[in-house]
């Protein structure tokens, strides 16, 4: 769905991390599952030209703040300032107007009840998984958040997911937060035994490593992706990535806005 | 004062408004039906279709550039066969005319792909891309050669008794020597402007941003090439011209009107804007209303020199 959303907050939560709420039509919180994204329009003019793909972090209402009366139905994302739009994007203030599509792609499988949720996110790989998190732990299962990073900036809301009832382990390569070393190193002492589920999403090493993983240790995986995106839509066919049977003879390309972002890591070619 | 009649016809295809889609900018269709109404634009234009199913590019694929984007998709389609039994069947529920956009990898593929989509009802006309910056053949660049470009033309001419539209490269020395070539071997229509080849370089890893190297440009950034060479067309060739390239809004449709285009296509636009061919259709009424124009047909080729 198409349409013009307010601002409502829009702050640094860690050095070159952003948090934005905005209000959304009360569809889209109920459309929505965890792993949808919605595309973002900046500003209204020709450069940045496309729409900017952002992985919702939560949904949910709120007491009104621009409704006359009753409740605001509300989303966010978590960015990372990287390049030209997201730098313009955390210079939006609360009043401020975008344009939105959202909800988009395909979401998250739960999975089933009673299996060990493992959670793992590399940097704003985390954005995603806030929701899934939220949607997990209100369904009483048990959840387990893996979350990795360079250093202390790179690991974002934790406490948010503490105040869920998830569990955290935090990796930094620099030691300067919880263990140093890899998120996947931290991970793997966790995949002993059975009736557990991976979602994953952060760099494609890191999925990589952790599609690897999940299938050595036979436990189900799933991982959120990027692609540089024109449409969102499925009709500009820009943003495919190979499917595992992928080769130049017989090819085979999957759609990240609408095939994904979120696949099973076996239906991916990760050489 | 009553609504200005927005109708024009293209090679025999009736519109009710000037505004189509641009292939490969609006997937088969169905994609955009969520965002706007299919019904309320001139006509909708397939991505490019070839007789078998091709696979497209690796990736990255697009990347943007101010004030437009390259793309380097490498005409990923479903195929002939495909496009009939699974996309045909959703268009028929639309009443605006649908033109296939085609393409071969050889000579005769282009003739076969035509003869395929020629007894299919629901199909108004076809759109002969002899333009694609992405796909290599045999040496032969069907679209900046006039005489292979004549070639092309006169043999999918033979395959169809549909609307034959013929899209031009502006990646040529002339556009206008192709385009008569094109009209002498048998078009009923001819559209410009498809991307122009382009590239992005990444200077931190010193590489290509695109897989393929190259790609197409498209988007605000090519409209003043695409309105001179639309211009120049319509002063040398009599058939009606479909304008294309860096169309926003109805303003910029209204010039490539003024240009001598009959019609033009939205591509780019959609991208960052979804329901963009019917917003323009409708800037474009408002305004001819606002200016007292009973009819766009009257600002075909207008142009004040
Ligand atoms: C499905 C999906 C979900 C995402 N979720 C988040 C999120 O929750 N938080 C977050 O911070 N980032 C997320 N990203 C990445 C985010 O879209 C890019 O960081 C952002 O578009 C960069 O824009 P820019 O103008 O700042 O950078 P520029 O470098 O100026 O962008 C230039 C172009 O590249 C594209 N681009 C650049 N980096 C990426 C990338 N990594 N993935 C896709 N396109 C890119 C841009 O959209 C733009 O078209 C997501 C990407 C995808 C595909
Ligand atoms: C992602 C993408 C895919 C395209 N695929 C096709 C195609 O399959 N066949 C074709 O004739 N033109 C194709 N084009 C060219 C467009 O139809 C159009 O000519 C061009 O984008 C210029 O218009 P614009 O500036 O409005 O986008 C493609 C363009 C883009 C951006
Ligand atoms: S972004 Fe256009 S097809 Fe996915």
């Amino acid at each position: 769905m198409q349409f013009k959303s307010y601002v409502m907050s829009n702050a640094e939560v860690s050095p070159g991390y952003f948090r934005m709420r905005f209000t959304v039509p009360a569809a889209v919180v109920e459309g929505s599952v965890p792993g949808h994204f919605l595309m973002l329009r900046v500003v209204d003019a020709i450069d940045p030209l496309l729409r900017r793909p952002f992985g919702i972090f939560d949904v949910g209402t709120c007491s009104a703040v621009f409704a006359e009366s009753g409740r605001t139905s509300y989303g966010e994302i978590l960015y990372k300032t990287v390049g030209k739009g997201t730098r313009l994007l955390s210079t939006l203030h609360q009043g401020d107007v975008v344009d939105l599509l959202a909800p988009l792609g395909r979401g998250f499988d739960l999975g089933a009840a009673g299996e060990e949720k493992l959670l793992v996110g590399g940097g704003i790989g985390l954005a995603p998984l806030y929701y899934l998190a939220k949607e997990l732990t209100a369904k009483g299962e048990k959840v387990r958040l893996f979350a990795g990073g360079r250093n202390r900036d790179d690991i974002l809301c934790i406490t948010e997911f503490e105040r869920l009832g998830v569990e955290t382990y935090v990796s930094t390569d620099d030691g300067t937060l919880g263990e140093q070393g890899l998120v996947t190193e931290v991970l793997e002492r966790h995949l002993q035994s059975s009736g557990k589920r991976i979602f994953a999403c952060g760099p494609t090493p890191m999925l990589r490593a952790v599609a690897v993983m999940a299938k050595m240790h036979r436990v189900p995986c799933q991982v959120s992706m990027e692609a540089y995106m024109a449409c969102g839509v499925g009709a500009c066919l820009g943003c495919v990535l190979p499917g595992a049977n992928h080769s130049p003879e017989t090819p085979d390309y999957r759609c990240v806005c609408k095939d994904g972002p979120v696949f099973d890591s076996e239906e991916l070619q990760w050489s | 004062m009553q609504r200005p009649d927005m109708s024009v016809e293209v090679a025999g295809i009736k519109m009710r408004n000037p505004v189509m889609t641009a292939s490969g900018t609006f997937g088969y269709g169905a994609e955009f039906a969520e965002y706007m109404e299919l019904d309320s634009i001139g006509a909708l234009v397939t991505k490019g279709l070839s007789l078998k199913p091709k696979a497209g590019n690796p990736t990255p694929r697009i990347v943007e550039t101010p004030g437009g984007m390259l793309n380097a998709i490498g005409l990923q389609n479903v195929g002939i066969d495909a496009f009939i039994t699974e996309k045909l069947p959703y268009l028929a529920g639309v009443s605006t005319p649908v033109i296939a956009n085609l393409y071969g990898n050889t000579l005769e593929e282009y003739g076969e792909v035509a003869s395929r989509l020629d007894g299919l009802p629901g199909v108004a006309g076809i759109e002969v891309n002899i333009s694609c910056p992405n796909v290599k053949q045999g040496g032969i660049v069907f679209g900046t050669d006039p005489g292979c470009a004549a070639e092309v033309v006169s043999l999918v001419r033979r395959n169809t008794t549909k609307p034959l539209i013929v899209k031009l490269s502006p990646n040529v020395t002339d556009v206008v020597e192709m385009a008569k070539s094109c009209a002498d071997a048998g078009a009923d229509a001819l559209s410009l402007i498809n991307t122009l080849t382009g590239m992005a370089i990444d200077l931190d890893r010193r590489r290509p941003v695109l897989a393929n190297i190259t790609g197409g440009l498209s988007g605000p950034a090519i409209k003043p090439v695409a309105l001179r060479m639309v211009w120049q067309t319509a002063r040398a060739v009599k058939l009606p011209l479909i304008g294309i390239g860096g169309i926003m809004n109805g303003r910029d449709a209204l010039e490539f009107i003024l240009a001598g285009a009959t019609a033009v296509q939205v591509g780019t636009a959609s991208f960052l804007d979804p329901g963009a061919a019917q917003r323009i259709a409708q800037e474009m009424e408002l305004y001819l209303a606002e200016h007292g124009i009973a009819d766009v047909k009257s600002l075909i080729g207008a142009l004040e020199i």
